[in-house]
């Protein structure tokens, strides 16, 4: 058994009446790729949201690695901690070059000196494939890009746990396929990964578990063939994907 | 090392040494140039200063602040008071008082930090009216109707006597050149000063916050402490600067020293009319604003109709300013902050700069 590097445990929240959070527990373990599906509005984004601080759960607790208790920790502290994201809807910084987004992320996220996070970008870079669009304004990039910039400026924060939301989502097969390659192999790497994603054949090409979100309740986790046979994601994934 | 950064171009390295030389000229003024120049000259850095500080705010901060003259005013009187009360040499005191402007920042900023966009703005304006209010309850300086420097004072200036010999001038003419000089130092400072932040890592942090403070955040930036720091610097800067104009000006009282309109309204329209969140855009704007102050001042309210048309005019047809459009058009930039990744080839040694921004 390895260590855990995530631990949720009855995580709540709720938006007025709507409980888009309810009761959720699971854990991670160190070097684990985690995947997670669920229908539109099933809160899976925002239970990345309540992991990396950007929300407050109305109960529950959330464990890091090395770090304990982290509930009531701030986004910027428990990214330094070692929480990476990318957002759903890519959200760039504008206004500055692609290198500058992965470089103020490696700077503040890491704690290094500019110069010191500069070679950390380039890998990032190359290895992500941005780095022909490197000093080029972010606003300015077409989708697939923005996706891998998303990814590439989550990785530059140093992550020990990595969330993915949704990161091949909108692209062509082609260009998912050459996107999840990179994916495999930063998780290869030793990433613990948490993905969000509808595109499940590419999804169970990286992930070892399988966790299933429906109405803010976890309906099962577990190996993803399991998970795709079991009954009761049939009944919820019924027409989403064959 | 495979990768460095690179910010600066070549324009920008003759552009800054052409801007080191001008300041050296600058300090040379005082040999050629008529009490009234100097004066004027005053006038145009003091304004620049105190336009880079509400830029530094408002323009990377996105703090929009109509309050300046709370600092302006608190950092004029800090100097009165030590000069009437405690019998300082005003010059010491014109940098305490900057210290007095920063403390005063304090208790604002937890107040107005709570308030958000255009209740930070009126927030701020609240503020600086409670502190003039107050300020013009104190009778030792003057209360409402406001108070001079005494002239034993104003005369004896550091290095006044020097001066004096130096240049063969009265004492009230000495004045004005150590003020001069003193406002060109601050306003050569105020602009190295920013520029150094918005190279340095915090200023990138800045930019990334300005464009989404979320999502910068979420990469580890400390959005909070950034804000602080900018808003207790530009009432340091802001509070110093104040108090040099009223050692220049020898008189104060509280409705000149806490005026929104001498202090904020004029400030914001060199900024934006020059160009918000550049720095060479309160240099342009100051400019234009001395011109068309000297060209309409005798116009009275035509004067100030037509500063608002002019700021409207940029505003909607070029709301990046008169420098926005020149550097567009041109492509230079004075003080470049775009850091370029710069790839050094192994073989070869050499280097390569790809797609050049
Ligand atoms: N900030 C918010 N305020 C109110 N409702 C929200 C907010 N964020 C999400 N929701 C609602 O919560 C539900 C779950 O959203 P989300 O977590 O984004 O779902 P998913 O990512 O699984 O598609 C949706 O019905 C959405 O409308
Ligand atoms: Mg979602």
């Amino acid at each position: 058994m390895r260590a855990p590097m995530l631990k949720v445990d009855r995580l709540c929240k709720s938006f007025n009446s709507l409980k888009v959070s309810n009761s959720v527990s699971f854990s991670v373990s160190q070097g684990e790729a985690l995947g997670i599906i669920g229908p539109n509005g099933a809160g899976k984004s925002t239970l990345f949201n309540l992991i990396t601080g950007n929300l407050r759960p109305d109960s529950g607790r959330i464990e890091l690695m090395d770090m304990g208790d982290v509930t009531g920790m701030p986004p910027m502290q428990r990214c330094i901690a070692g929480v990476g994201r990318s957002f759903q809807i890519p959200q760039p910084f504008d206004e500055l070059t692609v290198f500058e987004n992965l470089l103020v992320a490696a700077a503040h996220g890491r704690g290094l000196s500019e110069h010191d996070a500069c070679d950390k970008c380039g890998e990032i870079l190359e290895q992500t494939e941005l780095m022909t669009v490197a000093n080029q304004r972010a606003g300015g990039l077409r989708l697939l890009q923005r996706k891998r910039l998303e990814l590439a400026r989550a990785m530059a924060t140093g992550p020990k746990l990595l969330l993915l939301d949704e990161i091949a989502g909108g692209l062509t097969e082609c260009e998912s396929a050459s996107l999840v390659a990179t994916i495999r192999a930063i998780h290869k790497g030793g990433a613990t990964l948490i993905w969000i994603e509808h595109v499940l054949h590419a999804l169970n090409s990286v992930v070892e578990r399988l966790m299933v979100l429906d109405f803010g309740r976890v309906i099962g986790i577990g190996a993803p063939f399991d998970m795709m046979n079991s009954e009761a994601v049939k009944t919820v994934y019924l027409g989403i994907e064959a | 090392m495979r990768y460095s950064i690179q910010t600066s171009t070549r324009f920008s390295r003759v552009s800054l040494a052409l801007a080191v030389a001008m300041v050296f000229m600058l300090a040379l003024l005082p040999a050629y140039a008529s009490r009234g120049l100097l004066q004027d000259m005053f006038f145009i850095l003091t304004m620049l200063t105190l336009a880079q500080f509400w830029n530094l705010l408002a323009g990377y901060g996105g703090l929009l602040s109509i309050g300046q003259q709370a600092f302006v005013g608190v950092g004029g009187y800090a100097m009165f008071a030590l000069v009437i009360l405690h019998g300082w040499d005003p010059l010491a005191a014109v940098a305490v008082a900057g210290c007095a402007a920063l403390l005063v920042s304090i208790p604002m900023g937890f107040f107005s930090f709570r308030l958000h966009g255009a209740y930070f703005a009126i927030g701020t304006w609240v503020l600086a009216e409670v502190l003039r209010l107050l300020v013009a309850q104190f009778k030792a300086l003057g209360g409402g109707t406001g108070t001079s420097l005494p002239r034993a004072a104003t005369r004896n200036l550091w290095g006044a006597d020097w001066v004096k010999e130096v240049f063969d001038v009265k004492s009230a003419a000495a004045r004005d050149i150590l003020a001069y000089w003193l406002a060109l130092a601050l306003a050569a400072a105020a602009i190295a000063g920013i520029y150094y932040l918005l190279r340095s890592k915090q200023g990138l942090a800045l930019s990334a916050v300005r464009d989404n403070a979320e999502v910068a955040r979420s990469v580890g930036v400390n959005a909070h402490r950034l804000k602080w720091q900018i808003f207790l610097a530009s009432a340091f800067g802001t509070g110093i600067t104040g108090a040099l104009i009223y050692l220049q000006k020898a008189r104060i009282s509280p409705d000149a020293a806490f005026s929104v309109t001498d202090w904020t309204a004029y400030i914001i329209f060199i900024v934006v009319i020059g160009g918000i969140g550049t720095i060479e855009g309160p240099i342009l704007g100051v400019l234009v604003f001395y011109l068309l102050q000297s060209l309409l001042a005798d116009y009275g309210s035509w004067y100030l109709l037509s500063l608002g048309v002019a700021g409207i005019t940029v505003m909607l047809f070029a709301p990046r300013g008169l420098w926005g459009l020149i550097s567009d058009r041109t492509g230079v930039q004075c003080f470049p902050i775009r850091r370029l990744l710069v790839q050094h080839s192994n073989k070869t040694g050499e280097n390569s700069v790809r797609n050049h921004h």
